[in-house]
């Protein structure tokens, strides 16, 4: 995938699957060491301990309709080449953590790409999961979260073309603003 | 959240528009969206529906994603369900095509059928 916003729509899909209803996405650019983390957690049904040991296995998968599952190992795949890791972390019946962490100066980084268009189509297909998108770096911090922005619509559907327009600049504003001056591929 | 009272201008102004639309979406179109759907170019596809369903102001059409149907060599792939149970699925597709898609199967009601799975199989 040749960007982040690709490897979230596809991980992505997996919390969807595993019936979570509270999926949080976050990236956080650190200074020492100068990483890159990627990471969604969610509230799904988590993983049993034999399959988690397995998971990032092509050939291990949920799917009936092929026997390769390839959404991991490409994700494991893409921050190795960079010098990072990969650590996944699941629970059954309480959720799974998966950590992508990239090292921020590799010159095979791939490029954050659109999160924020991502987030936008993932909240609109879901709407009824609670989102929350999670910035950090050494410059700002940035939170949002679906379940505020429903409270303070009250009543307003949060899939309004404007409100989810609305969302999308908001979270754009605030990749600009956390990883400006930290990701070269942030103006 | 800075922006917080934009949303706040932004919900006053959706109830303030009487044409309460139901979401009871008459027509549908369904994005495969799983790795392959993905690595095959399938986020254009979606933003590209969204947009021209936008820019037409459409609405009663729904956008959303699904996972593997299991046709990943002719991803992106798109269905559309409409009121009527009538369902097509288009295949190879790119923002052009969605556009068009949009123009001339939603608004005009002609599925353009060079896109549709039978026409690939062929």
């Amino acid at each position: 995938m040749r960007d982040l916003s690709l490897h979230l729509m596809d991980i992505a899909q997996n919390a969807i699957a595993a019936g979570a209803d509270c999926i949080t996405v976050s990236l956080t650019a650190s200074g020492y060491p100068r990483e890159l983390t990627f990471e969604i957690t969610d509230n799904g049904k988590g993983m049993a301990q034999d399959f988690l040991n397995q998971v990032t296995d092509p050939f291990t998968t949920t799917r009936q309709t092929r026997d390769v599952g390839l959404g991991l190992p490409l994700l494991k795949q893409s921050c190795e080449l960079t010098g990072g890791r990969l650590e996944i972390s699941s629970r059954q019946g309480y959720g799974t953590a998966v950590k992508a962490v990239y090292m921020l100066d590799s010159i095979d980084r791939i490029p954050v790409g659109d999160i924020a268009g991502t987030l936008v189509m993932l909240i609109m297909s879901h709407s009824d999961i609670s989102w929350i998108c999670r910035l950090k770096s050494p410059a700002d911090t940035f939170e949002l979260s679906t379940q505020e922005i429903i409270q303070v619509l009250n009543g307003v559907s949060i899939v309004e073309k404007d409100v989810l327009i609305w969302i999308q600049n908001t979270i754009q504003e605030g990749i600009k603003q956390v990883f400006g001056g930290v990701l070269d591929e942030v103006t | 959240m800075k922006s917080l009272k934009e949303l706040e201008a932004i919900r006053n102004k959706a109830l303030s528009e009487i044409n309460i639309r139901e979401k009871e979406n008459k027509t549908r179109i369904i994005v495969g969206m799983a790795t392959c759907g993905i690595a095959a170019g399938a986020k254009p596809v979606m933003s590209a529906f969204v947009e021209e369903i936008n820019k037409r102001n459409l609405q009663d059409v729904s956008v959303s994603m699904t996972g593997c149907i299991g046709i990943c060599r002719f991803e992106p792939v798109a269905e559309v369900l409409e009121a009527d149970g009538s369902r097509t699925t288009y295949v190879k597709l790119d923002a052009e095509k969605a556009r068009r898609i949009v123009a001339e199967h939603i608004v005009n009601k002609k599925p353009v059928i060079e896109f549709t799975i039978g026409a690939a199989e062929k």
